[in-house]
């Protein structure tokens, strides 16, 4: 692997055919030609909205009282420092896409290395895995809403009837299980993707490592951390900044599961946006928390860059 | 001796099975459910202890979606509009996103351009940023331009994760296919778009296929632009589904059977194209 490695990681080749070389003046002309379109587009739907976004926050926009509108600079910004609603908010986001993440990847690597044992039936089951990253995540929110309902719910059933509860239980009125609930859904919907690609990448490591460290003695367990572990470390960073990404990013799972209750204590960020901006009409303040929540996302999805390279070169 | 090698491999086998088995249930059990709810009478479903396995079947929540019954509700109209509105939309955006897309993307896997390192940075960037920060400035930016709870301004919007999605993926895939086939190409006469339309495209199909799969689930299963920037004309299953079981309550059994549709066609092609989408997967979250 090591050894081939390198011609299959360079990256593109450019310009390296015979007729480019030649006549670089209509290779950028084609090149540019071929582009615009896309970056109009891009420019159009990604940057002017980006761009006004950060414009809106440092304005008071709130259509409830117009008369008060105007260039606040980072006033808004400096209330929410002090806005109990926000902090929380920003904590329950964090806690929330950590926690998420962190089983995300353990389930993941988990089911991967079953997944990549030989057994009947194996291609069927790698196939359906795919189920829960395939479905509308609004679908899945519908669905543990209803599973976790209060009295007809398939979780009080299952547990009850299992022996391990007495009586229903009203799950999402209490707070700690609220967010676990909501922990567990997405844990569901999400670990799918970390499956199939720690799935892929287990493809890439060399058979003979194993057989070779089998010889020498080693265990089951340090077969696995010293040789399965260590190679995968580079693409399980990049998923891990991917899912982060996204945790951080949660909205219609928990509007529709929980809608940010009992007592906001599963409000998160993308939820606290949406109540601000849309039901209170307080857009400037809105996006104010939006571009923060923005700049949030930010520090994994460089990260998430710098490994996805990473992995590139070094594997 | 052979006996205990025999029992370690049984042993090892059986807790293989044991793991499979888990994993399947874990994965498959609660959509199944909600499967078996779509097909349920109300009254089988609200029972206390639950029966896990229905006695009998009916279509009856499906038939609800499609046809009304006796004219009092309206539920019917609602859900054939609006999964109207999602096929439009989610087909528009794939196939624009592939039509501008796959000319970007030749260019920057193959030319040599100003600004094109600046291009690739800024659809990397693109794919990064949250909707959630972004559907703001798209609610002022539509409303000024009439857009809002339209067609076209749902397709616009979602270029802006479908399209670096698309050149992303493709950038990487053409990348994978030799050069030196295109310099043949050129030097039987060939122009380097006609090169392009004849060589490359024709060979890029599977790409093409799991590209056109990936910005198709993305565009169908999409919930927060549409449930901001749609009120009625153009809004899409996903919104439906989440008024539905915001407002309807125990009328779960609507949702579960429009729930089972709108997943649907995702599942099918997420299965039929399950080999492309692992490798679009490793290519767009690796390469």
């Amino acid at each position: 692997m090591r050894s081939e490695a390198p011609t299959s990681s360079q990256p593109p080749r450019r310009g390296s055919g015979l007729l480019e070389r030649l006549n670089p003046k209509s290779q950028s002309a084609l090149g540019l030609l071929l582009t615009v379109p896309t970056l109009i587009a891009i420019f159009g739907v990604v940057l002017i909205p980006f761009v006004s976004s950060l414009l809106l926050s440092l304005q008071r926009r709130d259509i409830g009282r117009p008369q008060l509108d105007g260039f606040v600079g980072l006033g808004n910004y400096l209330k929410l420092l002090q806005d109990d609603r926000f902090i929380n908010s920003f904590f329950i986001t964090i806690g929330f896409s950590l926690i998420s993440v962190v089983l995300e990847l353990i389930l993941g690597i988990a089911i991967a290395m079953v997944l990549n044992q030989r057994f009947r039936g194996r291609s069927l089951v790698r196939g359906l895995i795919i189920l829960p990253w395939a479905i509308p995540a609004i679908v899945a929110a519908a669905m543990w809403q209803w599973i976790f309902n209060a009295d007809y719910g398939a979780l009080n059933a299952l547990l009850t009837q299992l022996g391990l509860m007495e009586s229903y239980k009203v799950w999402l009125a209490d707070p700690t299980a609220a967010r676990a609930l909501i922990i567990l859904a997405n844990v569901w919907k999400e670990t799918p993707f970390t499956v199939l690609l720690v799935l892929a990448a287990l493809q890439g490591i060399p058979q003979d490592l194993y057989e070779a460290a089998e010889v020498d003695g080693a265990t089951a367990w340090q077969r696995f951390s010293a040789i399965t572990l260590r190679l995968l470390l580079p693409v399980i960073m990049v998923i891990g900044f991917l899912q982060l990404l996204w945790g951080l990013q949660t909205f219609e799972l928990v509007q529709i599961i929980t809608n940010g209750g009992p007592a906001s204590s599963t409000e998160l960020l993308s939820l606290r946006i949406y109540a601000q901006t849309f039901r209170s009409l307080r857009f400037g303040y809105g996006a104010a928390i939006a571009y923060l929540t923005g700049l949030i996302v930010l520090i994994p999805a460089i990260f998430y860059i710098r490994a996805a390279y990473r992995s590139i070169v070094e594997y | 001796m052979v006996n205990l090698s025999n029992y370690r491999h049984f042993f090892k086998s059986a807790l293989l099975y044991l793991a499979v088995l888990l994993i399947v249930i874990w994965t498959v059990a609660p959509y199944l459910w909600l499967i078996i709810s779509s097909f349920s009478y109300r009254i089988d479903l609200l029972q206390v202890p639950l029966q896990w396995i229905p006695q009998r079947v009916t279509l009856e929540n499906f038939q609800g979606l499609f046809f009304s019954d006796g004219g009092t509700n309206e539920n019917a109209a609602l859900f054939l509009h609006s999964l109207r509105n999602s096929s439009i939309i989610a087909f528009s955006a794939t196939f624009l996103a592939l039509t501008l897309g796959v000319f970007s993307a030749y260019a920057l896997a193959r030319l040599r351009f100003p600004g094109s390192n600046a291009s690739v940075a800024m659809m990397m960037g693109a794919q990064m940023l949250p909707p959630i920060a972004m559907v703001i400035p798209m609610y002022v930016l539509l409303r000024r331009f009439n857009l809002l709870d339209t067609h076209y301004g749902l397709v616009l919007v979602y270029l802006s994760f479908i399209l670096p999605l698309v050149v992303w993926l493709m950038r990487s895939y053409f990348a994978s296919i030799p050069s030196e086939l295109e310099d043949a190409a050129q030097i039987d006469g060939c122009s380097r778009l006609g090169a392009l339309f004849r060589i490359i495209l024709p060979l890029s199909g599977p790409g093409l296929v799991s590209v056109a799969v990936f910005a198709f689930i993305a565009a169908w299963n999409e919930y927060l632009y549409a449930f901001i920037l749609t009120t009625a004309d153009a809004k899409t299953l996903p919104v439906l589904i989440g008024e539905f079981s915001t407002k309807l309550g125990l009328e779960y059994l609507r949702i579960a059977a429009a729930g089972v549709l709108a997943s649907l066609p995702p599942v099918i092609l997420a299965l039929v194209f399950q080999r492309f989408i692992m490798q679009g997967l490793t290519a767009g979250a690796v390469k």
